[in-house]
């Protein structure tokens, strides 16, 4: 008999559809693995009565001859920066421990009402803030994968949505919520071989997601293909009245038109994300996707993206600032810890409650937003961000004019292992140097798994499209997906 | 860029992080570091360049003068509101007295 | 211009005073939140989660208080800025849940207008002055702290928090107390004819930030202090007094006068600093990146024009033209709500002069001494005209006409009921009043030889007598011709 862990989110909705299995025997399956994969760390919260329930309300549908839900029987696991009713949502940061929200995020209540499940909430990096998982309050999230050096290094599974990548690499859940602010989603996609995908900025609402930086924010989804992102994005997406950011539109039907023949598509190479230092497998990996690109039908043109080498730092300022307010409200007074000390009065708590509260590196990024929002320094550094920002944005503008999509490598490297990089925020901040363009500029990207390196960890190959042509992003993707053939998985070992 | 750590007690009491002495001296190079290391953005030129308002184009939405229409964004949910505090009485958030 | 001037011991000063009034838009739901804003609800009961900051909350923005804090634009020919943004000032406080207040600094959606303002109402024209403002801006008010309710704690109440304000900063272009409380007040009244605002200060819907400084004449402006959300119009005046005075003094010490925020404590009738940390005071602005820019299009500023009421210097303009005096003519349109009633008023049909006249000294004088704002007036806007009627048809004078409102007042009756009930109908019966006349004339034989020598003076005293026998009843123009007629008829025999 099949393991039903190991077929995907369309199987499995097809499956629980046509009657190969129940929806109930899924959710046990998934249950089973997660309880037994505490090694990863993974999961902060783990629900399996919301699972068992969303399976069963589809077996009694289909028993009853309704017709099911998009996602009905499909269990998933749920970032833990979504609010979710009832269930304790801390975005991994000590300082929200405790916090069960009394309302569901827009995004989580879509894929509810289009009858996923929710196997429970996922470790992630402490507020998002992070490229390897390494600032979670409540320790690593370790990847499945290994080097195949025989050594026994604990490897990053990226970040921030590292407890999403770790959990569909190891088949602990079919698929998993991300958020994806400068590389969140795609960075620990790339890391652990799975596919994920950042939509165009506006698509998922932001409502009831807790907030890292608001103008960079965007929910997508992480799976095992293309087929199953797809398919979880129509679910995430659509109009919100109650985030001001909101794009009004329809939701196209992503997976209806999904298409592996890219005759007549401009592919543009940026010639800008060469950079020094690359390891060669990557950029051998992006040669053998332009040649993918090409089979299937694809012409190659070389674009420039002149102001690539300013977007990292341009982030660094413009995530920071926005983050260093949107994290204002956490001072003790309606949700969360409080430290306060003996004696101490308001101002102090707060300073207290907050020093006890976030982790390092939240701290570290609310210092840099402060410090270049303050007084004498706000036009210098935000202002002049914003400017580089809108020179980025029409870096990219230009480009459109030649191509259709947009192929580069998701990372400059593979997963590195725990502990590596922690040392040098800016070698961690470099990770996200192919990533955080596109962020900056609100364009939908996804990364898929192209191959294996020399040590035996996945690569990613990242396509950015034009704004709203999630469509075009999906089909390229689908291309490299059905001619890498990338059927590696990691071995259980935990 | 350097930055010392009386800078760094500044940006923390801003910022309401308590910080002991040790700690702002280690963050002073730190923070230098990546203060130096966005500077390169100084090398632009943006004359004439508009800073970035909204990254796909859209408008700003408003919203009809109606109380409590969507529930999820309207008031009388004081058991909601008051639910997670670390601190309720009689209905109110407390805290620690403050002299104004 | 003013002329005010502080004496000091080295010679007179000026005041320069600029006001940021915070005024409360009347909308039933907050900025941006569905949450209610009515006054004195429960504590926390109009919260939504957006008020109280939970996470992952954002803001989406009241139609409904964009359009006043334009039509208020409008109102004093502001410029209406069609794009505008939204910002953030970033402090910690337990009021401000966000731990940033959503304003607009550096886009605000109303630019420079102005407000005209006098200082004698019985001679609006020749005392007026234009004050300039500087901008209108869209802003969250924030919660509020009580501090007596419990020995160690601060109790938190957001009800109040995200409730939309319109910041109105003038330019410093008042220069005593008395303009500072004219333009205070002609403000209110331009918030409430537009319905912007119900400037109610008692409830906190308005309240003001007095800037401050003085200078020897001629010399450049001062240094200035801030005293915050001072709430009524003659505490506003007693704060440009106190602390013009205050500085007069710290200055011919020798001292400086520090740039600071400070408090009135009315109690005392002072103002002193708040010994809060100045320094910490760097808010860091920057565009809230939950909201996108706010463009307005010409339909919806069109709608917002042609929404606007008649306004206060407009009314009194147009009554000026129909011949009501402008002291009259201001008093009317003070209050929209007086201007309303006499609006009302003139569109029955009676003559504008007379029934200001009527209005401002019988209406008003009744309603101060039963203490009943107009809206509660006993007497409605038909009945005055009915009044008014009688009095013009000569059917009640003067006299006869107050003792029938006083009726009207008690009983809530029409003037021609009380008329008819009570007999006060006024008689130009000329035979009657001849009869009484010539009894009058009798009794006082004395009297009418001293007129008739030349004592002029005696022709009230005849007509007061004659009133006075008729019971107030008589028609006094009657009574006037026929009395020059007895009394002159002997003087030619």
């Amino acid at each position: 008999m099949t393991d039903l862990t190991d077929i995907g989110i369309a199987g499995i909705r097809d499956g629980v559809r046509d009657g190969s299995f129940k929806a109930r025997e899924v959710a046990d399956a998934f249950i089973v693995k997660v309880s037994q994969a505490k090694a990863l760390n993974a999961f902060l919260v783990e629900t399996p009565e919301h699972a068992i329930a969303a399976a069963t309300a589809a077996d009694t549908a289909r028993e009853a001859g309704e017709t099911l839900k998009p996602l009905a029987g499909v269990p998933i696991g749920m970032k833990d920066l979504f609010c979710t009713k009832g269930v304790t949502t801390t975005a991994a940061s000590h300082i929200l421990e405790g916090f069960t929200p009394t309302y569901e995020s827009t995004v989580s209540q879509n894929l509810w009402d289009a009858g996923a499940g929710m196997l429970g909430k996922l470790n992630m990096d402490q507020f998002a803030m992070g490229s390897s998982n390494e600032t979670s309050a409540f320790g690593n999230v370790i990847s499945p994968w290994k080097r195949n050096d025989g050594g026994n290094a604990s490897l990053a599974p990226g970040g921030s949505s590292g407890g999403s990548s770790s959990a569909v690499a190891a088949r602990l859940c079919p698929g998993a919520t991300g958020t994806d602010t400068g590389g969140s989603i795609r960075q620990p996609a790339a890391f652990t071989g799975i596919s994920g995908i950042k939509p165009t900025y506006g698509r998922c609402s932001r409502w009831g997601t807790i907030a890292f930086a608001s103008s960079l924010d965007q929910a997508g989804p992480m799976a095992r293909d293309v087929r199953d992102c797809a398919i979880l994005l129509e679910a995430m997406a659509g109009f919100d009245a109650k985030d001001g950011t909101s794009l009004q539109l329809d939701v196209p039907k992503w997976e209806a038109g999904l298409s592996g023949n890219l005759n007549g598509l401009r592919v543009g190479i940026p010639k800008e994300y060469r950079v020094d230092g690359m390891p060669e497998e990557i950029e051998s990996l992006w040669q053998q996707g332009i040649a993918w690109m090409k089979d299937a039908g694809a012409t190659i043109v070389e674009v420039s993206l002149p102001h690539t080498k300013y977007a990292l730092p341009a982030y660094y300022i413009i995530a920071p600032a926005e983050a260093s307010s949107n994290l204002a409200r956490y001072d003790g007074v309606r949700y969360g810890i409080r430290d306060l000390p003996t004696g101490a009065g308001l101002q102090d708590m707060y300073a207290a409650t907050r020093a006890d509260g976030f982790g390092p590196e939240v701290k570290r990024r609310i210092m840099i937003g402060t410090y270049v929002l303050s007084a004498g320094f706000y036009d210098a550094y935000y202002t002049q961000a914003q400017k580089v920002r809108t020179l980025i944005a029409r870096d990219f503008e230009r480009a459109w004019e030649m191509c259709d999509v947009l192929l580069t490598p998701t990372a400059p490297s593979a997963a590195f292992a725990l502990g590596e990089k922690s040392a040098d925020p800016i070698a961690m901040y470099l990770n996200d140097v192919f990533t955080v363009p596109s962020s900056l500029a609100g364009l939908p990207a996804m990364s898929v798994p192209g191959g294996l390196d020399k040590q035996g960890l996945p690569l990613g190959l990242q396509i950015i499209g034009k704004p709203l042509d999630e469509q075009g992003v999906l089909n390229a993707g689908l291309a490299i997906e059905q001619r890498a053939g990338f059927t590696a998985r990691p071995e259980a070992w935990w | 860029m350097s930055v010392d750590t009386a800078t760094v007690k500044r940006i923390a009491s801003l910022a309401r992080i308590a910080i002991t002495d040790e700690d702002a001296a280690r963050m002073a190079p730190e923070l230098g570091n990546i203060l130096g290391w966005i500077e390169m953005l100084g090398e632009v030129d943006t004359t004439g360049v508009e800073p970035m308002t909204a990254v796909i184009p859209n408008t700003l939405r408003l919203r009809d003068d109606v109380v409590n229409a969507d529930p999820l964004t309207g008031g009388g949910i004081r058991e909601q509101v008051l639910a997670n505090a670390p601190a309720a009485e009689h209905g109110f958030f407390a805290v620690p007295k403050v002299i104004e | 211009m003013s002329d005010y001037r502080i004496q000091g011991d080295t010679g007179e000063w000026e005041v320069v005073v600029g006001l940021e009034v915070h005024a409360q838009v009347t909308s039933n739901a907050k900025l941006f939140s569905g949450a209610a804003t009515a006054f004195g609800a429960e504590p926390n009961t109009q919260v939504s989660l957006v008020d109280a900051a939970m996470p992952g909350m954002l803001p989406v923005p009241n139609r409904e208080c964009i359009r006043q804090a334009v039509r208020t634009g409008m109102a004093i020919e502001a410029q209406i800025n069609k794009w505008s943004r939204f910002d953030r000032k970033n402090y910690f406080y337990a009021d401000l849940p966000q731990g940033y207040q959503i304003s607009q600094l550096y886009h605000p959606i109303v630019g420079e207008g102005a407000i005209d303002i006098s200082l004698d109402e019985k001679n609006p024209d020749a005392t007026g002055k234009r004050i300039g403002v500087e901008r209108i801006h869209v802003e969250q008010d924030a919660g509020k702290l009580m501090h007596d309710q419990h020995p160690t704690q601060s109790y938190v109440d957001l009800n109040r928090s995200g409730v939309a304000l319109m910041e109105i900063v003038s330019k410093p272009d008042l220069a005593s107390p008395a303009e500072t409380g004219a333009y205070l007040r002609k403000l209110r009244s331009i918030l409430r004819y537009v319905g912007s605002c119900d400037g109610n200060m008692e409830e906190g819907s308005m309240r003001a930030d007095v800037n401050v400084s003085v200078r020897k004449p001629g010399d450049e402006l001062g240094t200035r202090t801030e005293t915050k959300n001072v709430n009524s119009v003659r505490f506003v005046m007693a704060v440009v007094e106190q602390e013009a005075k205050r500085q007069v003094e710290v200055l011919e010490a020798g001292g400086k006068i520090q740039q600071e925020t400070r408090l009135y404590d009315p109690d005392r009738n002072e103002t002193r600093s708040m010994r809060s940390k100045e320094d910490a005071h760097d808010y860091r602005y920057f565009p809230d990146p939950d909201l996108l820019p706010l463009v307005l299009d010409d339909a919806f500023l069109a709608e917002c024009r042609a929404s606007l009421p008649e306004l206060p210097d407009a009314k009194r303009a147009r009554y000026e033209a129909l011949g009501i005096a402008p002291y009259q003519a201001t008093v009317l349109t003070a209050e929209v709500e007086a201007a309303r009633w006499f609006d009302a008023l003139l569109g029955a049909g009676v003559k504008p002069a007379a029934a200001a006249n009527w209005t401002t000294s019988e209406l008003f004088g009744a309603l101060n001494r039963t203490g009943r704002d107009i809206e509660n007036s006993p007497v409605s806007p038909a009945q005055a005209a009915e009044l008014l009627g009688l009095i013009a048809d000569g059917t009640l004078s003067g006299s006869l006409a107050k003792q029938v409102f006083e009726v009207m007042l008690e009983t809530g009756d029409g003037a021609a009921k009380v008329v008819e009930d009570r007999g006060l109908k006024q008689t130009s019966d000329t035979g009657a009043i001849e009869a009484v006349i010539a009894e009058v004339m009798a009794a006082n034989a004395d009297k009418v030889a001293d007129y008739r020598g030349g004592k002029d003076k005696l022709f009230g005293f005849f007509v007061g007598q004659t009133m006075k026998a008729m019971g107030g009843k008589a028609n006094p123009a009657v009574v006037n011709e026929v009395l020059k007629g007895a009394l002159g008829e002997s003087v030619a025999s």
